[in-house]
């Protein structure tokens, strides 16, 4: 088990290498600089900003620099960011991004595999009928659609939740005083929950009526086992597969959802900045960002398969 | 002798009715239990009206998508002055817009999906004949870009390159084969291992007509359900570039420029947001239906 996570660890770093490169080309090969649209600048301030930047040197070189600075943990200065480092604004982006990233996976977990294995329990009753419907507009509605929509319903109608801010407004914040800081970030986590909840539920609904039809299920209903002992240690585990592995997916489009989310709701997270960035041919910020986006998805699913070697015994982790 | 004259008609008349019968293939089969399914159909339906009002209605209106109405900034649906899903914040008619974004959100979807049949098709075929060592290195690849979020190389390629409506096409075609390429390979193969391929080879079919006679009219099933479910995912991902800035340049529009600039002004027009997103989840529905319903028409022992 452990030689298995450490060679998938080592698997991990070409991975992470080719990202890195894949994306410092990409960037740097396209014509044009972060200094082009900027008409009011002088000549030679522009070569001395290129300078400052290693902007002046061949791609290729700039590419051995840029590596030798992120292997001794140094993303570099910012360009539109004047006088902060890539890394200053990755410590104010990343708590922020993994908080709603992190809040909407379990939010999606947690509800989305409750209502499959509901639905599934019932299956084609009026309660399958439901979370179905309920699930199929998850998907067919996008989360930028929703975000907009539920800012003006909780935010601006009902004035209970705070609406692109980080401070602790509206009536849920005044009610209940505990629940205060967490207030704005309630919205941003739904709306990007939604999606993966719809997913999930139909994942594990699917799942849960393969697994409920297999002989052992008849077994242990055979031979008299409780309802609930059938699903909770019978069933559950194996329905569970299939969602596991979906969970390294699901982590990639939680993390590009969280890029639209974070621009809806003004949160200074990561995918601001990497928009930003973008835009702006800022690439230590754009690079710093791809980097550590990559790492926490290669991790999140490294952990997945991990557990998936434990639930799944047919899986031989060697 | 006029019982075996009896005995003629009756076995002729027996010939004439198997003649008369028709034998039904499985791709009719598959049609018939396809028809059947009411949501399934009511999908291609709404899908060809959409599909027939992108390409006719918007002149049906008596506005162009250049038109700036000065006199009816904002304003909410109405059947008197003509601008029936009413204007945006610039006074240009949102029932033009909209059919105007429904050509291009259906055209990327169908291209960026060309283009990802054409690269999964090809990888997955290859990996899954050639089999082995080469395929064993070729899944393994897709496996490493299946974690990435590779949208952020849609985001970099889109920004570095310019929006430029063809790399559009070709960046998302160019992320969403993976899943593709899968299928077509697990398909490949299954049916390479079976007696009928085996046959096939023994009376001396080469790989081509194996891949091509075999092989392929098998792995269309799949190939088509999962198209159906590619081309409302990649209209997302162009209406998500769009949402960001970063999707199609004026004066093309599609959804997602729509939905983008609706969202701001949500507090005080919220039906520029509500009429392309309704367009946006319709379509999104008919695709799933349609989807779903080939899925069950084409493999029904799944049921």
């Amino acid at each position: 088990m452990t030689s298995y996570a450490i060679r998938r660890l080592l698997i991990a770093a070409p991975t992470l290498f080719l990202i890195v490169t894949l994306s410092f080309f990409l960037m740097h090969l396209a014509p044009g600089g972060p200094f082009d649209d900027d008409a009011s600048l002088e000549p030679e301030v522009i070569a001395n900003l290129q300078a400052a930047y290693d902007l002046d040197k061949p791609v290729a070189v700039q590419y051995g620099l840029y590596l030798g600075k992120v292997f001794r943990g140094d993303f570099g200065p910012s360009i539109i960011y004047i006088d902060r480092t890539v890394t200053e604004l990755l410590t104010i982006g990343l708590p922020v991004s993994l908080k709603l990233g992190l809040s909407a996976m379990t939010m999606a977990l947690v509800i989305g595999g409750s209502l499959g294995v509901l639905a599934a329990l019932r299956q084609n009753s009026s309660t399958d009928y439901a979370v179905m419907g309920v699930a199929m507009t998850g998907i067919a509605v996008p989360s930028f659609v929703m975000a907009p929509l539920m800012s003006l319903l909780f935010g601006v109608i009902l004035k209970v939740l705070p609406v692109a801010t980080l401070e602790p407004r509206g009536a849920l914040a005044e009610a209940v005083p505990a629940l205060a800081p967490i207030t704005p970030y309630i919205l941003p986590v739904i709306a990007l929950a939604l999606p993966q909840i719809a997913i999930l539920a139909r994942l594990t609904r699917g799942a849960m009526i393969e697994t409920l039809r297999q002989n052992y299920i008849r077994t242990a209903r055979a031979k008299g086992l409780p309802q609930r002992d059938v699903v909770w240690t019978h069933a559950l585990k194996a329905a569970a597969l299939p969602v596991v592995s979906y969970l390294g997916p699901a982590a990639a489009s939680v993390v590009t959802g969280s890029v639209v989310i974070e621009q809806i709701f003004q949160l200074p997270g990561m995918g601001r900045f990497f928009i930003q960035g973008a835009i702006n041919r800022d690439y230590p910020l754009v690079l710093g960002i791809v980097i550590v986006y990559a790492v926490a998805v290669i991790l999140l699913n490294l952990i997945v398969d991990l557990i998936y070697g434990v639930l799944d015994p047919k899986v031989k982790v060697r | 002798m006029a019982l075996f004259a009896a005995q003629r008609d009756a076995h002729e008349a027996l010939l004439s009715d198997a003649a008369a019968l028709q034998g039904r293939s499985l791709w009719q089969d598959a049609g018939r239990r396809f028809r059947a399914n009411k949501a399934a159909m009511a999908g291609v339906i709404v899908l060809a009206l959409i599909t027939l009002g992108a390409i006719f209605a918007p002149s049906l209106s008596p506005y162009t998508a250049d038109d700036l109405d000065w006199m009816n900034i904002s304003a909410p649906p109405s059947l008197e002055n003509g601008h029936w899903f009413g204007t945006d914040d610039t006074g240009k008619d949102l029932f033009v817009l909209t059919w105007m974004g429904a050509r291009v959100s259906l055209t990327i979807g169908v291209m960026t999906t060309i283009v990802a049949l054409s690269i999964g098709v090809a990888y997955g075929a290859t990996a899954g004949y050639v089999g082995g060592r080469t395929d064993d290195t070729m899944m393994r690849f897709v496996d490493v870009l299946y974690a990435l979020p590779l949208l952020f190389f849609i985001i970099i390629l889109v920004t570095v390159f310019g929006r430029n409506i063809y790399l559009v096409f070709l960046a998302i075609g160019c992320v969403e084969w993976l899943t593709m390429a899968r299928i077509v390979r697990g398909q490949t193969l299954s049916v390479k291992q079976k007696e009928y391929v085996e046959a096939a080879r023994a009376c001396g079919a080469g790989p081509a007509a194996i891949i091509g006679r075999h092989v392929l009219p098998n792995v269309i099933g799949p190939v088509i359900v999962y198209v159906t479910l590619l081309v409302p995912t990649n209209i997302l991902v162009e209406s998500y570039l769009s949402f960001l800035g970063l999707g199609v340049k004026e004066p093309l529009t599609s959804w997602g420029v729509l939905i983008s600039r609706g969202a701001n002004s949500v507090e005080t027009a919220p039906h520029q947001l509500l009429i392309p997103a309704t367009f946006l989840a319709i379509t999104m529905f008919c695709f799933n239906f349609i989807g779903d319903g080939l899925r069950d028409a084409l493999d029904p022992k799944d049921r």
